[in-house]
């Protein structure tokens, strides 16, 4: 049988590997290494205070944190899960996971809430960026492991930077949806009081989409904890780390070690983002008083405030 | 004379090209063709109107009759396709969006069918929403929103979230956020119809009450014409887009130009909707100082009526009957003693329906004006007249 390979050929291995490594590599590898900068400092810092804060101290904020948020049964899960961890021996590695999605995360609300909002505010713009979430979400991690590596080199940022790509989606995608379903009248009533329409997004828009926010942050999350075993490929540590040689090694115990240890935090983490997500939600939008809540002493007040969001 | 708020030929088409659309409105094709022709929706079809300082302004119409989009013209939330909407003079159709934006700041307020109260803010953070947007430090707000609260009644749950609350009181609240801003034009689009028929009629009341002391310029919209002819000093008929009627309440009942309007009145109350002074008749008194009771007889025969009102040096006396004025002729006394001076009196403004309790009497019912003078007088004959009138 005949068919067009026989005429024609489409060297697009060759295509890319020209555009990478003839023309981006040479060119703009400074401009890439520059974009680690803020990557490292955030990283640094997370990872610093994480593995210099005492293991007690961490699973009782945390646990602390679970129970004003989440309630009795989530925190005491946490302070089990954490104290298993502990007990299995892979304390650092977790919090150097910790520090890694994290700061993945950090950078994908930097990154995403702004282009979520652009996205809601412009059909354009919005037609133009879904294609691309669509390839960051759909293209197998494994294919940009390795521009990465050429453009960053190895080690956790670069580990991290691939993160950032992969967990990005769903954060913008939620921005975007929980901004345009906010009641159409609402924002009318916004403009019909000569609101702007950056006093309608602030005002209005935002702090009404939240709840969909905050679960395309629980979403994001998720997604960088899935990304901690792949990234090890290219050099970050952690509890990927640990999975990753015990793989090396046929060491199944070792592998499931780490496997249990990404588990028990992924499944912490989950819980108290989207609890925050739940509860928090249409009331009180600002930051501060959500730290306020999370640490008032009363726990009375978020039962209330359940009850009025029925 | 000018008018507050004036519209002149406007037009909105809802598509890809409205001048396409004008063009085929012009050459007379109907909307319906237009839809068909080029898929095309003409939303206001040249509506002219004038609303003047002051009034309660009332577009009446069914769902998709235009009227929402004709209330959203006049600030600006919808640009018209083309014709012009001078609030003060100035064409709002035309000016920039910033001028648009001061506007909406400082001089139209508006209030919304569904509330559209922003859920995550209490009530005195909603009510002073317009205020906050001009950049009303926060402390101003919080009175300026308590003042406007303390005039709807609900100054004591400024500080409960707006789920917390009935359907009548969040309407009160968006009314007392249109109000906190102290707007010359209240724009309401279908206020109360989410409300339910107790609730909304307490609420008609109220804002009637309010507007006695504000006296703002409200263009209110609605698709109850019961609700229409209570409230409005002026009421637009629309259909497809159009007006098809302008007028008072009594005017719309009385004298529907079209079969349309008509249909509509057929089943309202007339006696809610006219006065007294619709049917009021010549009072023709008679003067006590010139009168005695054959003159008084003489004069009820002239007029084929069975009672008249005596004046006293120019100031209403009473009245007398027929039967009184005979019995006078045949046993003989003074006309000033056989003068009831216990008689059904109201003023010219008081509605039909208030008068029936006053008719059982079979007294004709004396109209006075502010200065107490008499200025017509009501027989209940008349009242059932006018309002057989429609049933015909």
């Amino acid at each position: 049988m005949m068919s067009p390979s026989d005429f024609f050929s489409v060297p697009l291995d060759d295509w890319v590997n020209s555009l990478v490594r003839d023309w981006l590599v040479p060119n703009f590898r400074p401009f890439f290494r520059s974009l680690q900068w803020p990557v490292t400092q955030v990283l640094n810092g997370l990872s610093g205070f994480l593995n210099a804060t005492p293991m007690l101290a961490f699973t009782f904020v945390l646990s602390l944190i679970a129970w004003r948020t989440a309630g009795r049964g989530t925190a005491i899960f946490t302070l089990t899960a954490l104290c298993f961890i502990d007990l299995i021996g892979l304390w650092p590695e977790t919090m150097t996971t910790l520090a890694m999605v994290v700061t993945a995360v950090f950078f994908c609300v930097a990154i995403g809430i702004p282009l979520g909002v652009l996205s809601s505010q412009s059909d354009t713009f919005r037609a133009v960026l879904r294609p691309m979430l669509d390839i960051m979400q759909t293209i197998p991690s494994f294919v940009y492991l390795v521009p990465i590596v050429m453009l960053f080199g190895v080690g956790v940022v670069p580990g991290i930077i691939a993160t950032i790509i992969f967990a990005l989606p769903p954060i913008v995608r939620l921005t975007d949806l929980g901004i345009r379903n906010v009641r159409e009248d609402l924002t009318e009533a916004a403009l019909s009081f000569g609101a702007t329409a950056w006093q309608t997004l602030v005002e209005v828009q935002f702090p009404l989409a939240m709840r969909t926010v905050m679960a395309g942050l629980n979403q994001t999350l998720m997604l960088a904890l899935s990304m901690v075993v792949i990234t090890a490929l290219i050099g970050a540590g952690g509890l990927g780390l640990t999975v990753f040689t015990g793989l090396g090694r046929l060491d199944v115990g070792k592998a499931t070690a780490g496997g249990v240890g990404i588990v028990m935090l992924a499944i912490v983490l989950d819980r108290i983002s989207q609890a925050i997500g739940e509860k928090r939600t249409i009331r009180s939008p600002s930051l501060l008083s959500t730290i306020g809540y999370l640490f008032s002493l009363r726990r009375d007040t978020p039962a209330a405030g359940a009850k009025r969001a029925d | 004379m000018s008018f507050k708020i004036t519209g002149n030929n406007l037009y909105k088409i809802f598509g890809e090209s409205p001048a396409e659309a004008l063009v085929l409105l012009g050459e007379g094709k109907s909307k319906d063709q237009i839809f068909e022709q080029t898929g095309q929706t003409v939303g206001v079809n040249g509506v002219s109107f004038n609303v003047a300082e002051g009034e309660i302004f009332v577009v009446m119409g069914l769902s998709g009759s235009g009227k929402s989009t004709l209330v959203r013209m006049i600030n600006g939330l919808i640009r018209p396709s083309a014709g012009e909407i001078l609030i003060d003079d100035i064409d709002v159709a035309a000016c920039s969006a910033n001028d648009m934006r001061q506007i909406r700041r400082e001089k139209v307020a508006m209030v919304f069918q569904h509330f559209a109260l922003l859920p995550h803010k209490t009530v005195a953070q909603n009510v002073a929403f317009g205020l906050k947007i001009r950049g009303v430090n926060s402390a101003d707000c919080r009175e300026r929103a308590m003042k406007a609260l303390a005039q709807v009644g609900l100054g004591a749950r400024a500080d409960s979230y707006p789920d917390e609350l009935s359907g009548g009181m969040q309407q009160r609240v968006g009314l007392a956020r249109g109000l906190a801003s102290e707007p010359e034009i209240l724009l309401m689009d279908e206020p109360f119809s989410a409300l339910d028929p107790l609730i909304r009629a307490d609420m008609q009341q109220e804002l009637l009450e309010l507007q006695r002391s504000l006296k703002k310029t409200i263009v209110f919209i609605t698709h109850d014409l019961n609700e229409a002819l209570t409230l409005g000093n002026t009421i637009a008929i629309m259909r497809n887009g159009s007006i098809v009627q302008t007028g008072a309440a009594q005017e719309i009942v009385g004298k529907p130009v079209d079969d349309y309007v008509s249909a509509f009145v057929r089943d309202i109350d007339r006696s809610l909707v006219f006065t007294s002074q619709s049917i009021a008749q010549p009072a023709e008194t008679l003067d006590l100082e010139h009168a005695d009771a054959h003159s008084a007889l003489r004069h009820m025969d002239r007029l084929k009526r069975h009672a008249v009102h005596v004046v006293d040096k120019g100031r209403l006396a009473g009245i007398i009957t027929y039967r009184s004025a005979n019995d006078l002729v045949r046993n003989g006394g003074q006309l000033a003693d056989a003068i009831q001076t216990d008689f059904p009196l109201v003023r010219p403004e008081t509605r039909l329906f208030d008068l029936y309790h006053l008719a059982q009497r079979g007294l004709p019912i004396a109209l006075t004006d502010d200065a107490d003078r008499l200025v017509g007088v009501v027989e209940p004959k008349a009242i059932f007249a006018q309002l057989a009138n429609g049933k015909a």
